[in-house]
């Protein structure tokens, strides 16, 4: 009697809407699989199939469990999944990193690192791969992670939604996972960072407007009056992806059996829209979604107040405003009307301020606790990573200006500048948040060891380095070669020898991007040891044998 | 609260308290920006210049270009030629808005690992097409392209292209009924194949306002039936050459942008 009783309870409404959404896509999946029309597509629908069945036997699994699992209590933080959140972002990361790695040796040795019999290996699939996997898969997660642990401490409540922060979890790993395979398969939209299919972007638009309506549910049951500075960058960066991703990846299928669709979009419309898209994917998912990580994790790990308040409210709402209207930077001397490249730059101008004061404010929360700079390595972490930060959105509205422009574009120049900011600033602030997170959920009173975070950020630093200045170089040398004349008033190069004058620069972009790789692994390995529970490396010389000073009675 | 506080911290509690107004207030934030950007290109008339020229692709091209986004071609190869002196001397005439009018999505790139490829068509022959997409490196020792040797040995896969095109006439490509149902045949016959491509001709030198524009011969050298190698290598041949310039007065005023 109890058992039913305690069963009846537990059928919350939340596990039964995921369970339904999981029947529709077990349904949509078979229905795909048996009509596809082309080999990807049907195997893209055997996942969703998968997956599907995989979901439901979970929610089943969790129902028959009993009292053993815990319920969705509101006396507790949901702790679960930000933990599950932890470990994919590692995950993904290693993977991304590893990727980027290979394309990065692809092009310095193409002899040693193409196959020519296996389409999926080369670089047109894989760099896709690559930049889904850091940005989405490694940059997604963490916030993801980040965000449900936040809000629910600057709320003092239980994440809302009951079981919807799981199918937000799980969902979203689904359409990495989609994403990633269809890259290989050969499945792209060919747009750069929305480059997954119609079926795909249905997918995560179900995923986002769960995670959103999740966030939001959230912040309506707080148990404080204000909501807190952090929150309003990660809702800002949840509504305006959604509203990103619909109107960029607005497309008709060939088949709804196939995988192929076009979008509705072309050639000047559909490049403005894809740079209003592709620019404010570095803006609120590289950019806004961190600086809530940012405006969280720097004041609690150095225990001091965010720097000024007033800058704060100032920082958000011109950031978010400005931010939208710089995509056109990307198009400078193209064929897009002019009035709209001269909007682009002169809001890629203004941008510059607000991005200084929101790395100000980040800086100076530091004020009376500069000391941990030296004794703590993670917030040396974070505080490098605003840094790389105010570093990178220098270098942008450098860039965005048109004659600056006409040097760097189409050149390895903007390669290096978004690693700086990728590696450096997304890179750095997450790896400090996890860090600081990994301690937190799984209530250590310090990590595992302190000197191996040394060890991290001192590689991966020299890994940045080594790969943005190795970038800049190249960069620069082949946007000057390209427009070289000889004293007869040729074209001074061919392209294959501007081409062939990297090779240097790319063996130490490689060289940069694997101690980056080799960085991350030694957090793992500290982070695992941090959540078993081992005792820390620092507090071994401490035991038993050596006496500790007692306190003066 | 003794200390008195500004006019902006004071106001700001207005969206700092209720979840749903900063919601709104973030969402008309962000939505002016891009409104004001991109709602006029659709109706200012002179976004896209007048020429004349510019057709749809045939169907093998179609093809083709489906083949250079499936592989990613666009991630090194831009297919935008600037009007800066060096580029134009190195790829030839600036690209004008109204060559990748038909290009769903446009592929003008962002990154030349490898050289544009906007104007490449007609710059190189089919077998340096092919001898160089087989092994990029037999050609040019210190290339680094990947080597695209599958490609031969694919047959064309036609059984979409019909799908293809109806739903490119939905989005704005003007393909007519008699150009969607001949499409498998006009494929065939454009790669070298044994069909009357004299209506392909008419229909796409038609839209184009002049002839010539479709080139019809066995593009992968290879007979009988057409490989992904002819589509792609179709489609690189066409790139850049449908304009023509003769019709393009770039100081008239509708031309000026």
């Amino acid at each position: 009697m109890a058992a039913a009783a305690s069963r009846t309870a537990r059928l919350d409404p939340s596990t039964a809407a995921v369970g339904l959404v999981l029947i529709v896509v077990l349904v949509l999946a078979f229905a795909g699989a048996a009509n596809a029309t082309d080999a990807g597509f049907a195997a893209h629908s055997w996942m969703f199939l998968i997956a599907a069945v995989a979901g439901l036997a979970a929610l089943l699994g969790w129902h028959e469990a009993g009292d053993k699992t815990p319920t969705f209590d509101k006396a507790y933080y949901e702790e679960g999944v930000v933990k599950a959140g932890i470990v994919a972002t590692m995950f993904w990361g290693v993977a991304g990193f590893l990727v980027g790695l290979i394309i990065a040796l692809q092009l310095t040795w193409p002899n040693l690192f193409y196959f020519p019999d296996l389409p999926w290996t080369n670089f047109g699939r894989i760099r896709p791969l690559h930049t889904s996997a850091v940005i989405f898969a490694f940059g997604g997660n963490a916030l993801i992670a980040t965000s449900f642990y936040v809000v629910q401490r600057t709320c003092r409540t239980r994440l809302a939604g009951g079981m919807w922060p799981w199918f937000v979890f799980w969902g979203y790993q689904l359409f990495i996972v989609i994403a990633a395979t269809g890259y290989l398969m050969g499945i792209t939209q060919s747009k750069e960072y929305a480059e997954p299919e119609w079926y795909a972007d249905l997918w995560l638009t179900i995923v986002w407007v769960a995670y959103l309506g999740v966030f939001v549910a959230t912040i309506l049951r707080r148990k404080e009056p204000h909501i807190y500075v952090a929150n309003w960058f990660y809702l800002a960066f949840i509504v305006t992806i959604a509203m990103l991703h619909i109107v960029n990846n607005i497309s008709l299928p060939a088949s709804l059996a196939g995988a192929k669709s076009f979008s509705v979009f072309s050639g000047v419309q559909s490049a403005l829209i894809q740079w209003w898209y592709g620019h404010n994917a570095v803006g609120f998912f590289l950019t806004a979604g961190f600086l809530a990580m940012m405006y969280y994790f720097i004041p609690k790990r150095v225990e001091r107040p965010v720097w000024s308040y007033r800058l704060s409210i100032v920082h958000f709402w011109s950031l978010i405003f400005i931010y939208i209207w710089a995509g056109p930077h990307h198009l400078h001397y193209t064929a897009l009307p002019q009035w709209a490249q001269t909007l682009g730059m002169t809001f890629s101008i203004m941008l510059w301020m607000p991005s200084w004061g929101g790395m100000i404010n980040g800086l100076m929360t530091l004020s009376g606790a500069w000391d941990k700079l030296r004794t703590d390595p993670v917030v040396r972490m974070l505080v490098v990573s605003v840094a790389f930060y105010g570093m990178s959105t220098f270098e942008g509205p450098l860039m965005s200006v048109r004659e600056v422009n006409a040097l760097s574009h189409y050149t390895d120049w903007g390669i290096g500048h978004v690693h700086s900011g990728a590696l450096g600033w997304v890179g750095f602030v997450t790896f400090g948040s996890m860090y600081c997170l990994t301690q937190w959920v799984w209530k250590r009173p310090k990590l595992y060891s302190n000197a191996l975070v040394e060890w991290h950020f001192w590689i991966s630093t020299i890994g940045i380095v080594l790969y943005i200045s190795s970038m800049w170089v190249s960069g620069i040398m082949e946007g000057l070669m390209w427009r070289a004349y000889n004293e007869f008033g040729f074209l001074e190069y061919s392209f294959i020898e501007t081409v062939s004058a990297k090779h240097i620069s790319y063996i130490i972009r490689a060289t940069g991007g694997g101690l980056f790789l080799l960085g991350a692994l030694i957090m793992i390995y500290n982070l695992v040891r941090t959540a078993r529970g081992d005792v820390p490396v620092e507090d071994r010389n401490r035991s038993a044998s050596t006496p500790t000073l007692q306190p003066a009675e | 609260m003794a200390t008195k506080q500004g006019w902006l911290l004071r106001n700001h509690k207005f969206f700092e308290k209720h979840s749903y107004i900063l919601l709104a207030g973030i969402l008309v934030t962000v939505a002016i920006g891009g409104l004001i950007e991109i709602v006029p290109l659709f109706y200012l008339k002179n976004t896209i210049e007048k020429v004349e020229g510019v057709r749809p692709y045939t169907p093998l091209e179609l093809a083709g270009q489906n083949i250079y986004v499936r592989e990613g071609c666009y991630v090194c190869h831009s297919q935008m030629i600037r009007p800066l002196r060096d580029e134009a001397e190195r790829y030839g005439h600036y690209s004008l808005a109204a060559e990748s009018m038909y290009d769903h999505p446009f592929q003008w790139g962002s990154k030349r690992t490898g050289p544009d490829l906007a104007r490449v068509g007609g710059k190189y022959s089919d077998e340096w097409h092919k001898q160089h997409l087989i092994d990029p490196r037999s050609l040019v020792p210190e290339s680094i392209m990947p080597p695209y040797a599958f490609l031969a040995d694919q047959p064309l896969d036609l059984s979409g292209i019909k799908a293809d095109m109806g739903t490119l006439r939905i989005a704005g490509v003007p393909y007519t009924d008699e150009m969607i149902s001949r499409a498998v045949d006009d494929a065939m016959g454009q790669a070298g194949g044994e069909y009357d491509v004299e209506a392909m001709a008419a229909d796409y030198g038609k839209i184009a306002g002049r002839e010539g524009t479709v080139t019809v011969r066995d593009f992968d050298g290879e007979p009988g039936e057409p490989t992904e190698m002819d589509a792609l290598i179709a489609y690189l041949q066409v790139l850049g050459t449908m304009v023509d310039f003769s019709t393009y007065e770039a100081e008239d005023l509708s031309n000026k942008r």
